[in-house]
C-alpha cells in the first residue's frame, strides 16, 4: 500500500518520523499541487499530483539521498555545491567521466587525491540534509511513498542520516507555526519517555533549551508548566516539544492525575465503584457468543 | 429486558453508517439527510444528523444496541448524550483520507474525556486502494500501543463483527483487570 497524502494535512516531519519508526525503505515523492477545482472534506482546495518537484530516499528508516527535480544531482554536483570543486573543475571533470557511475568516479576521485572519502560523505550529506530541510517547509504539496524500489538503482552515493537530528533540525527551522499549533494543540498534556530512551537518544544533538526541557519531563509535569519553569513563551515551548515529539524523543499524555484508573470523582484509593447499569461478565460473554455465531 | 450500547464515531464519511447497516438485524434507523454543502455532496448524497440506529438481539432478555454519531462537528451537541452509559466506543477512521486523521484523533480524546470505557479504532476502507495500513494509522494517529487498531470494510459483515468481537474482548480484559 503506497503511504500518499497531502503535506497541508501530514507534513513532511510526520512522514519523516512514520519511516523512520516504521524502518522503512523505499521513495518518498513530492508533487508541485494542481487544484482539481474541488474541496476536501476540510474545505481545503483539493490539490492532484502535477510534476514531481522532491524525491527523498530511505533505507532501513535512515535518509540515504534526496534531490530536487531540474537540478543537477550527481556526485560532481553535490562535491562542486559542497565547495570541493570549483565550477570549471566540475565542467572539465563532467565532460571526461562522461558515462561514469558516482561510484565508479569517486574511487577515482578518491584514488587521484582529489577528495578523500570523509570529504564525499560529509557533500552528500550537507546536499541532502539542505534539501530535506527545504522540503520540511512545504506545506501544500501531494506526497507519494513507495515501497519495495531499488533504493540503489541511480547510482548515487548513499549516506545514511539518523532521521531524529534532521526532524530536530528541521523542526528549529520550520517558519510556519500553524503546522505547530495544530499538532500541539493542548498545552495541559504531559511528556514521558518512550519505551527504549536509550536507543532513541543515542547520537541525538539537542540544544541547551531542548535538554531543559526533556530534564522535565514527567507524566506529572504539564507542557505549560515545563514552559513556565522555564520562562518559555508558548510558541517556542511548542516547537521544541513538537520537535522531540516527532524524533520520538517524548511521548504526549495525559496529566498522571486524569488517567482512567483514577478518573471517577472522589474515590480515595481502590476502584471506582461501577454504576449498576455496568453489565456484568456474563452478560459480555452473551454477546460474544450471539456475534461469533453470526456469520 | 437488559439492554446494552456500543456507541460508533469517527469523521465525517468514515463509514460509521455503513459500519452499523452491515450487521444491524433491522434496517438502521437513520436521521440521514442530504447533504447540504457542495463538497459533501460530490463526497456523498447523505449525512447523518443525529443518530444512526442499529440492533443485534441475542435474546428474549438481551439486546446490544449500536448508535452511530454524525460525524459533521455542527451537530457534535449529541455526542454526549450519546456517550452516556455506553459499554464502550468504537472510532471509525476513513484509512484512504489522511485529511481526517486529526479530526478523527480528536473525537477519540473527545470521546474518551466524556467516559472511561475501553474503546477500539477501526481502520476502515481497507478495501481503498489508497487506504493507510493500520501500523501507519497508528503512528498517524499516535494511538496507545495498549489500544486496538483493527483493519475493517464496513461493508463486509463479517468485518465488522470482528471490529465489535475486539472491542468486547477489550471490555471483558477491562472488567477482568477491575477486579
Ligand atoms: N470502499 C469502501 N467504502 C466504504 C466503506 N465503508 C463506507 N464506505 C463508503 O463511504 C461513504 C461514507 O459512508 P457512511 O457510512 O455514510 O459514513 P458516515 O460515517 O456515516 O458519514 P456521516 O454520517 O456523514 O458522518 C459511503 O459512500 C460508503 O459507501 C468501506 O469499508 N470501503
Ligand atoms: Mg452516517
Amino acid at each position: 500500500m503506497p503511504i500518499q497524502g497531502n503535506l497541508r494535512d501530514f507534513s513532511t516531519t510526520q512522514l519523516l518520523n512514520l519511516i523512520n519508526l516504521s524502518g522503512r525503505t523505499g521513495i518518498l515523492r513530492v508533487f508541485e499541487g494542481m487544484p482539481t477545482g474541488e474541496r476536501d472534506s476540510n474545505g481545503n482546495e483539493k490539490l492532484q499530483a502535477g510534476k514531481e518537484r522532491a524525491q527523498v530516499l530511505f533505507r532501513a528508516g535512515k535518509l540515504v539521498y534526496a534531490s530536487v527535480v531540474g537540478q543537477m544531482n550527481d556526485l560532481i554536483a553535490v562535491l562542486n555545491k559542497g565547495g570541493k570543486l570549483t565550477e570549471n573543475q566540475a565542467k572539465v571533470l563532467r565532460e571526461r567521466a562522461k558515462g561514469t557511475g558516482d561510484k565508479a568516479l569517486a574511487m577515482r576521485l578518491i584514488g587521484a587525491n582529489y577528495v578523500t572519502r570523509n570529504d564525499i560523505v560529509a557533500c552528500v550529506q550537507q546536499y541532502v540534509l539542505d534539501i530535506v530541510y527545504g522540503v520540511m517547509v512545504w506545506n501544500r504539496e501531494p506526497f507519494r511513498f513507495d515501497e519495495n524500489v531499488n533504493v540503489d538503482a541511480a547510482d548515487r552515493i548513499l549516506v545514511p542520516i539518523d532521521i531524529q537530528n534532521v526532524i530536530i533540525e528541521g523542526t528549529r527551522r520550520l517558519k510556519q507555526m500553524d503546522e505547530i499549533a495544530k499538532h500541539i494543540d493542548n498545552l495541559d498534556l504531559c511528556l514521558r519517555f518512550p519505551a527504549n530512551p536509550k536507543e532513541k537518544y543515542e547520537g541525538v544533538n539537542l540544544s541547551v533549551e531542548e535538554w531543559r526541557v526533556v530534564q522535565y519531563v514527567n507524566p506529572k509535569n504539564t507542557i505549560r508548566q515545563i514552559a513556565k519553569a522555564h520562562n518559555m513563551s508558548e510558541s517556542e515551548i511548542r516547537r521544541i516539544v513538537y520537535g522531540l515529539e516527532q524524533a520520538g524523543l517524548v511521548e504526549i499524555v495525559r496529566p498522571a492525575t486524569t488517567t482512567r484508573k483514577d478518573t471517577a470523582a472522589g474515590t480515595t484509593g481502590g476502584r471506582p465503584p461501577r454504576p449498576n447499569t455496568q453489565p456484568q461478565k456474563q452478560v459480555v460473554n452473551r454477546l460474544i457468543d450471539k456475534l461469533r455465531s453470526m456469520g | 429486558m437488559q439492554t446494552v450500547k456500543m456507541v460508533i464515531t469517527g469523521p465525517y464519511s468514515s463509514g460509521k453508517t455503513e459500519f452499523i447497516r452491515s450487521i444491524s438485524e433491522i434496517d438502521v434507523v437513520s436521521t440521514e439527510r442530504d447533504v447540504t454543502t457542495e463538497a459533501e455532496r460530490r463526497e456523498k448524497g447523505a449525512t447523518t444528523v443525529a443518530m444512526d440506529f442499529g440492533r443485534i438481539t441475542v435474546d428474549d432478555d438481551l439486546v446490544l444496541y449500536l448508535f452511530g454519531t454524525p460525524g459533521q462537528r455542527r451537530f457534535d451537541f449529541m455526542w454526549e448524550i450519546l456517550a452516556e452509559g455506553m459499554l464502550g466506543f468504537i472510532v471509525m477512521v476513513d484509512s484512504s483520507k489522511p485529511e481526517t486523521f486529526r479530526e478523527a484523533k480528536s473525537i477519540l480524546e473527545t470521546f474518551r474525556a466524556y467516559a472511561p470505557t475501553p474503546y477500539v479504532v477501526a481502520a476502515n476502507k481497507q478495501d481503498h486502494p489508497d487506504a493507510w495500513s493500520p501500523d501507519d494509522l497508528r503512528i498517524a494517529l499516535r494511538i496507545d500501543p495498549e489500544v486496538k487498531l483493527l483493519p475493517c470494510v464496513a461493508r463486509e459483515r463479517t468485518s465488522v463483527r470482528d471490529v465489535l468481537l475486539e472491542l468486547l474482548y477489550a471490555i471483558l480484559e477491562d472488567m477482568e483487570e477491575q477486579e
